[in-house]
């Protein structure tokens, strides 16, 4: 039994080595690859202006002219510790401009996700149940419809019909630190509301597929044969197994939330780390889409991690071995 | 009353669905004909609206009232201001309704170019990897995991920074990102091919790599591929459509829906008292929608078909 706990584990180790393994290179990716960039930043500032006597100053006020393997590490050891360097834009430091902005994109999926979760598995769940229903070709065409939506177009569509055409939420995301709780949440449903949309279509079909992928085996044969009634055999016999696959498609699908939220907060002008991402990238400010970049890398991978391991530790075959 | 108009509008797809595969049917021989004809609704509706799409793409020109960066001299006209411009002109006067057009027929063909090069450069590279074997293997493997391990839009938006905003430089980083996942495909389906008798047949003749690869591999594994394809194009075209709403893809004179959207979506607000207004960036964006869901339709039942299930 013990050599089993091990076994157990030492293979969740093993998926943490290698996530940790992951986040080092996308760290070198994301590093690297402004190294690529023609020229350096210094020249990109100055634009015109760029004399060699101002380049060398800007090149040692931003600690360019160090080597690339010191520069790597000081800068991941900054990200580390959560310093991300002085924007080229403004002149600030880029945590500053960050952290409140990262609370406003954690709140937002965060909504999101408590609203999607339960709705996607529930109406997955139905869906497999009353397979090849009217209930399921709908629930089928209507999310296969807002999969091949882009976001823009679901929050769009919500804007008119919640916002514009009956005023019940703001068509602006304007939130600051100083609201209340209530006032926050009406502010921020409608780009959750979009998220929702967008993500639980996504959750349910997988949903659907998982169960019905399981309700094809043949304990599930046998239960039915032997009498058990139908919901006795979801609750007691299906779920349990499902258990695995349906948390993998949730962290899964959390993931997929963070492409869509850059979208969405453009949208709504919500003020999260997605729209100073995409303001960033216009001005080409590099340490903030770098920070940005690695916020985003590192939440999507850090959740594919989740779900591994909880896959691992929710697959009864592991947890009761022969 | 706005479920009574829903209700219609399927009433009317349906409709249409019907009436293009009983054509079909009619039209086509013996063989197509017992093929299309068992096909769903669905997958007749999107074939029919695929087509239509790539009618308008390549007969833009002819269709499209004006020249596509044509302007006139009445800028931020409203649809029914001028019997000239059905839907309005822009705030530089370009006729609204021919920049729709011409941009389906820009963010439809970019799209389609870009998910060509992914295909190339994604099987040619699986293909590649899964022959050869070995270091290669290993290095392209591994490489395209860390690649794949980056969110797309994150790392597109990284790109582009760095490689700076135009057309080209979209479409590459796109093709390049995209080709991580034909990649994934292509060596999994290969890896399979290579083992077979007649692959060991031809190294035996002493063939070189490039026959193994286009006259023995491609061959064989030319349907997963083909049914792949679809969904790639779909997803390289919200991508696009998704930076170009961004402001970030294709850039202007070039008319596309994606910046269309977000230009037009101030006019939404207007939905109590200009309905035909508000639905402008409606317009672009049901555009991109709509052609996503049909090119899903039709994969999905060519998966259904190819994969034998009968549930």
């Amino acid at each position: 039994m013990s050599g089993f706990g091990a076994d157990l584990f030492r293979l969740v180790l093993k998926r943490l080595g290698f996530g940790l393994l992951t986040l080092i290179v996308v760290s070198l990716i994301i590093f690297g690859a402004v190294e690529l960039l023609p020229g350096d930043f210094a020249e990109e500032i100055l634009g015109q202006g760029a004399t060699p006597e101002a380049v060398a100053v800007i090149r040692e006020e931003l600690g360019l002219d160090q080597p690339v393997v010191t520069r790597y590490f000081s800068w991941l050891g900054g990200a580390l510790t959560g310093d991300f360097g002085i924007s080229f834009g403004n002149q600030r430091s880029v945590a500053e401009q960050l952290g409140p902005r990262f609370a406003n994109t954690l709140f937002l999926a965060l909504v999101a996700a408590c609203i999607s979760v339960p709705l996607a598995v529930g109406v997955g769940i139905l869906a497999a149940l009353y397979r090849n229903s009217i209930f399921d070709r709908l629930a089928n065409i209507t999310t296969l419809t807002s999969i091949s939506s882009p976001e823009f177009f679901v929050a769009y569509i919500l804007i008119l019909f919640l916002a514009v055409m009956n005023p019940i939420f703001p068509s602006l995301s304007n939130v600051s630190s100083g609201l209340d709780f209530g006032t926050r949440l009406e502010r921020t449903m409608l780009p959750a509301l979009t998220l929702t949309l967008v993500v639980t279509a996504h959750m349910m079909r997988m949903t659907r597929a998982a169960i019905i992928n399981l309700l094809a085996s043949p304990y599930i044969e046998m239960a039915r044969l032997k009498g058990v009634s139908p919901a006795r055999v979801i609750v007691r016999h299906a779920l349990p197994n499902a258990l695995a696959p349906i948390i993998n498609v949730i962290a899964l699908n959390l993931a997929y939330l963070i492409t869509g939220v850059v979208v969405v907060e453009v949208v709504f002008v919500y003020p999260g780390v997605g729209q100073l991402f995409v303001d960033s990238v216009k001005i080409r400010d590099i340490p903030i889409v770098q920070a940005c970049c690695l916020i985003f890398a590192a939440t999507y991978i850090l959740l594919n991690l989740t779900a591994d391991v909880l896959s691992i530790l929710s697959n009864p075959r592991l947890r009761h071995p022969k | 009353m706005i479920f009574l108009y829903i209700i219609l509008i399927f009433a009317a797809a349906a409709g249409f669905a019907w009436l293009f595969r009983a054509g079909l049917v009619a039209v086509l021989p013996r063989n197509a004909a017992m093929l299309f004809g068992s096909m769903p609704l669905t997958a007749s509706f999107g074939l029919l609206m695929v087509l239509l799409y790539v009618f308008m793409a390549i007969f833009a020109p002819v269709i499209a009232p004006f020249g596509e960066a044509e302007v006139f001299d009445k800028f931020n006209a409203l649809p029914g201001d001028d019997p000239r411009f059905l839907l309005g002109t822009d705030q530089i006067g370009r006729d609204l309704l021919t920049r729709l057009i011409y941009g389906g027929r820009n963010t439809i063909g970019i799209a389609f170019v870009t998910t060509c090069l992914a295909f190339f450069l994604g099987a040619f590279m699986g293909f590649l990897a899964a022959t050869v074997g070995g270091w290669l293997d290993q290095l392209l493997s591994r490489g395209v995991d860390a690649l794949m391990a980056i969110p797309q839009l994150i790392f597109a938006l990284l790109l582009i920074t760095i490689v700076g905003q135009s057309t080209l430089n979209m479409i590459l980083v796109i093709a390049v990102l995209d080709s991580t996942r034909v990649f994934r495909l292509a060596r999994a389906v290969a890896v399979n091919i290579v083992v077979m008798d007649y692959i060991e047949a031809a190294q035996l003749r002493g063939e070189r790599l490039p026959y193994l690869i286009f006259r023995e591999i491609l061959p064989n594994a030319a349907a997963p591929l083909v049914a792949e394809f679809g969904l790639r194009f779909c997803f390289v075209f919200l991508l696009i459509a998704s930076l170009s709403f961004l402001g970030l893809g294709i850039q202007p004179p070039l008319a596309d829906w994606g910046t269309m959207v977000r230009d037009l979506s101030q006019f939404i607000n207007f939905a109590a008292f200009a309905p035909l207004t508000a639905s402008l960036p409606l317009m672009a964006a049901g555009a991109i929608a709509l052609l996503t869901v049909s090119v899903n339709f039709v994969v999905d039942w060519m998966l259904h078909r190819s994969s034998g299930l009968k549930e």
